[in-house]
């Protein structure tokens, strides 16, 4: 089958969107629609004295201005954080109140104080300005060691020291017993810097309220329509599930920022009532560095020890996680268990141990952005394996290698156990690519030309296809993450697939149609996916967390195994033959050996006319299935990454980067390399360009495309990405997931190839010209004065 | 004020406030909704558009400013409605675009960047496409096939 899996087949999404026919929420004009703006803190720290609207309200064309004191008094509820992440000593988090509308307090530059509802956008904006905020400010703190230290500003009364929650996994004393006796101990500070997902579409919401039917409709830039609703209902009280509808139209990219329900939904969703106005936002490309959820920013020490053969004894680990000025919804799961259980890598460590002190600062919120705990994990242990392997004057490839599990199952000291994988025929492979064997020669002819050339190994491995509903629900999440589908075979024989996951540049409409394909041996012209609206798809968890193949298709696969069987029914009863001698191929439902068949379509008129079905069954063909996986999948690879330094200036080129990856089976090779470029794309970007910044006062300094540098087209190489897979035994199609691991493998393969070339392992990201040509500096002075 | 220009080929006159902004005009007033609003500083690209056969940044001009001149949008791009330019073929083709927000004006400065290397006669080398790209942001693809795309949309459009 031409179409099925494995085939590189070209996206049917594309047309509408190489046309200009997408149909994003901007896109999107309801009747009586009004525009919002927000009002929003410039201050990072302040009590609110007052609110004075008599002005803006004054203004022609303003349909109303709502505060924070309003929403709390009709009932809207605080904001919250899904995943109860518990202490060392069994408290609980210290969850502070996140009003979507600040009422006393504000505690970042961007927190809203209140929404402005007019006629045109730009009459709403300059109202907003008119609204007269008096604050009377606080002292402020931005960094994670700072709010810890003693005499730190304080952010919310229930959270004293800022601290959040003070976390551990694995064993203390056994680690430190077996590092004690380690024949060399690597020591590192590592930092990894604070992102912003910037997905090309700002977000964006259109609220309306239909007083006649009391009933709610919200278009939104979401990866989870349905987590939308649900929050939005049980938590923040706006209205019944059964009475809100949640659309996400064509979403332009999320990587994470699109997961969690911000207070702009919360606060048009009320505003429309209250003004009986649709009311739409769209955020500009500064309100969204300014309110977006960051990602990233984990400050850590680690320590590695090794034996006398150079296989590691022991991983300690301890991370500062600055989670900003309030908990966004899985922010505690970021820093802890999407974290601290990746430490163990690709390798057999015995003994880890790893404490977590999460923090709240006077900065936007931080959640889960692009790998969202696994980048974090990864830079950890691969940044610490090469400069371990540096130290003991070893190759970094052949101490990873000596080092990798090589059977499965294997469980971890930190809770996952891994299923599956070939780490070694995977670094092999990348080797290969690379020609690592030919370095030292480039490496020589590059220093000809006055350049200094590097090369770095990532040998990653994540936790995807997110997840074991019990298991993440014993660690404190309060959803369930399975996923569901529906499968609706027409009468006509075309077929609908309803899915629960959301498709925001992934090409589910093209890879989802193929595994349905394959499996009735159908054109995916035939086959629609539809997804995105609460309305149309029953519920769901939505994209995140490489889920969509690992949970999602598995969803499909289950509801397509219950129509399959019905289809062989209705076949046998009509061809008169045993439901076992039924085959379907080539469009047709057939009696095997035999020229007795159904065409596919005369199966699905059968099953609707119901004219001659079996007694007792159901007309109809159309089944729906929950999946819930029953473990975590483990794609894992080896990345390597070249790269030439211009000692006089530290401007630094990517020369080469070669991935290879398991990712278990793949569905369309196309895409999936897509996924892994896009994703080495941001990795790049974090290593060498992107970084948040904030002033002492909190003021973002980054919070333009003019400040924050956003990877370009002439920043990056051409990626070489191979595949060594393994199947996945967890679930129905062997899949493990690929949307976040170029994300995840790249950074430290960046910064190990670098420091490679510059002789320094100490380097921060993002390597900046000044930052590597500071680091080489000096790397020279020691090496004269040695 | 009211302005007239030509849009895709037809000739369209609106009321608009003088500080109406070029995507503005397309996107609220004409409602071609292909053209996308991706930053507030002329960094993206998202809102290139052709203004008189030159990429432009629909953001960065007035829509008075177009008095007269001849817009095109990516929903005007293709020859007929049921056609598609060589290069909106090549990005399909190679893969160069997933959420699909970019896109609209990757293919604009795509076939401008085109037309101008054809007609001065010079060949658009792979990084001559990275270096002309560097008005438009993409956060999805990494730009490696959203480079193999123009430079296969360029080899399509010479042979057109």
């Amino acid at each position: 089958m031409s179409e099925g899996i494995g085939a590189r087949v070209l996206r049917k999404e594309d047309k509408r969107f190489i046309t200009g026919k997408g149909r994003y929420t901007d896109d999107i004009v309801e009747d009586n629609q009004a525009y919002a703006a927000f009002v929003r803190s410039p201050h990072a720290h302040a009590r609110i004295v007052s609110i004075d609207t008599t002005a803006a309200m004054k203004m022609e064309g303003v349909e109303t201005v709502l505060n924070g004191a309003q929403l709390t008094g009709d009932g809207i509820g605080n904001i919250i954080c899904g995943w109860a992440v518990a202490s060392k000593d069994g408290s609980p988090m210290n969850m502070g109140a996140w009003s979507a509308l600040a009422t006393e307090k504000v505690r970042y530059v961007g927190d809203a104080v209140a929404i402005v509802v007019a006629d045109t956008k730009s009459l709403a904006k300059l109202a907003a300005e008119a609204v007269v905020v008096t604050y009377e400010e606080l002292p402020v703190v931005v960094g994670s060691l700072q709010a810890l230290a003693g005499g730190a500003p304080q952010l919310h009364e229930n959270a004293p020291g800022n601290l959040i929650f003070d976390w551990e996994i694995g064993d203390l004393a056994p680690t430190d017993a077996a590092l004690a006796a380690a024949a060399h101990v690597t020591e590192m500070d590592i930092t990894n810097n604070r992102l912003a997902p910037n997905p090309m579409e700002p977000r964006s919401a259109i609220a309306t309220f239909n007083d006649a039917e009391d009933h709610y409709t919200l278009y939104t830039t979401s990866q989870n329509p349905h987590v939308a609703r649900l929050v939005l209902s049980a938590f923040y009280n706006v209205a019944p599930e059964h009475k809100l509808r949640v659309i996400a139209p064509d979403v332009g990219g999320g990587f994470g920022s699109k997961i969690y329900i911000y207070p702009e939904e919360i606060a048009c969703l009320w505003a429309a009532m209250k003004s009986g106005r649709s009311v739409k936002w769209t955020s500009d490309r500064t309100e969204a560095f300014l309110t977006d959820a960051h990602g990233r920013d984990h400050v850590s020490t680690a320590k590695i020890g090794f034996d006398g053969d150079g296989m590691i004894v022991g991983l300690k680990v301890n991370t500062k996680a600055n989670l900003g000025a309030y908990m966004s919804l899985f922010s505690s799961a970021v820093p802890t268990y999407l974290y601290g259980t990746l430490l163990s890598g690709q390798y057999n460590i015995a003994n880890i141990y790893c404490d977590v002190q999460a923090v709240y600062t006077n900065t936007v919120p931080v959640d889960a952005y692009r790998g969202a705990g696994r980048p974090e994990a990864c830079y950890v242990i691969e940044r610490i394996m090469e400069t371990a392997a540096r130290e003991m004057g070893v190759d970094p490839a052949e101490l990873r290698a000596k080092n990798f599990v090589t059977s499965f199952p294997h469980q971890t000291p930190v809770i996952m156990a891994y299923d599956s994988g070939d780490f070694a025929t995977n670094q092999k492979q990348a080797q290969k690519a690379a020609d690592v064997a030919g370095f030292r020669a480039r490496k020589a002819e590059a220093l000809g030309r006055g350049k200094l050339r590097g090369l770095g190994y990532s040998n990653y491995i994540e936790a995807c296809g997110i997840a074991p509903s019990a298991a993440v629900g014993s660690l404190g999440a309060g959803v369930g993450l399975w996923e569901s589908a529906e499968v609706r075979v027409n009468p006509v024989g075309t077929i609908e697939i309803l899915t629960g996951s959301h498709s925001h540049g992934q090409g589910h409409e093209t890879t989802f149609a193929q595994i349905v394909a394959e499996r009735f041996d159908l054109p995916t012209e035939n086959i629609k996916i539809v997804h995105g609206d609460t309305d149309k798809v029953q519920f769901g968890m939505g994209t995140y967390g490489s889920r969509s193949g690992a949970v999602g298709m598995s969803a499909i696969v289950k509801a397509m195994d219950k129509v399959e069987a019905k289809v062989k029914k209705i076949a046998a009863h009509v061809l008169e033959a045993g439901e076992d001698d039924i085959v379907i191929e080539g469009g047709a439902v057939k009696v095997a050996g035999t020229d007795k068949q159904m065409l596919w379509h005369e199966v699905g008129l059968a099953a609707y006319t119901a004219h001659n079905i079996p007694d007792g069954m159901e007309p109809g063909l159309k089944e729906t299935a929950f999946y819930d996986p029953t473990n975590f999948t483990f794609p894992a690879g080896c990345y390597i990454c070249e790269v030439e330094v211009d000692p006089d200036t530290g401007v630094t080129e990517v020369v080469q980067f070669v991935a290879s990856d398991d990712f278990g089976t793949i569905i369309n090779p196309m895409i999936v390399e897509g996924q892994v470029h896009g994703g080495i794309a941001q990795g790049i970007g974090q290593a060498m360009l992107e970084n948040v910044v904030y002033d002492d006062a909190g003021q973002q300094l980054s919070a333009s495309y003019m400040d924050y540098t956003m990877p370009r087209a002439d920043d990056l190489p051409n990626y070489s990405v191979h595949h060594a897979s393994t199947t996945c035994p967890g679930n129905p199609l062997g899949m493990k997931g690929c949307g976040e691991a170029g994300a995840i493998g790249s950074p430290p393969a960046v910064i190990n190839a670098i420091t490679d070339a510059i002789g320094n392992n100490n380097l921060s990201m993002p390597a900046t010209p000044a930052a590597v040509w500071t680091a080489l500096q000096a790397a020279s002075i020691k090496l004269a004065a040695e | 004020m009211k302005i007239a220009m030509t849009v895709n080929g037809k000739s369209v006159s609106r009321e608009v406030s003088d500080n109406t902004l070029l995507v503005e005009y397309i996107r609220d007033h004409l409602r071609l909704t292909g053209t996308h609003v991706g930053c507030d500083t002329s960094q993206c690209g998202a809102c290139v558009v052709h203004v008189d056969g030159q990429a432009t940044k629909s953001c960065t001009m007035l829509a008075a400013s177009a008095e007269g001149l001849a817009v095109t949008t990516v929903e005007g791009l293709a020859k007929s409605k049921d056609d598609l330019h060589p290069m909106q073929v090549a990005f399909k083709e190679n893969h160069g675009l997933q959420c699909g927000f970019c896109t609209p004006g990757m293919i604009m400065t795509a076939t401008d960047m085109v037309t101008r290397y054809h007609t001065q006669g010079k060949e658009l080398t792979e990084d001559a496409i990275r270096v002309h790209l560097e008005g438009n942001i993409c956060r999805c693809t990494g730009y490696h096939n959203i480079v193999k795309s123009i430079a296969d949309g360029a080899s399509k459009m010479t042979t057109v």
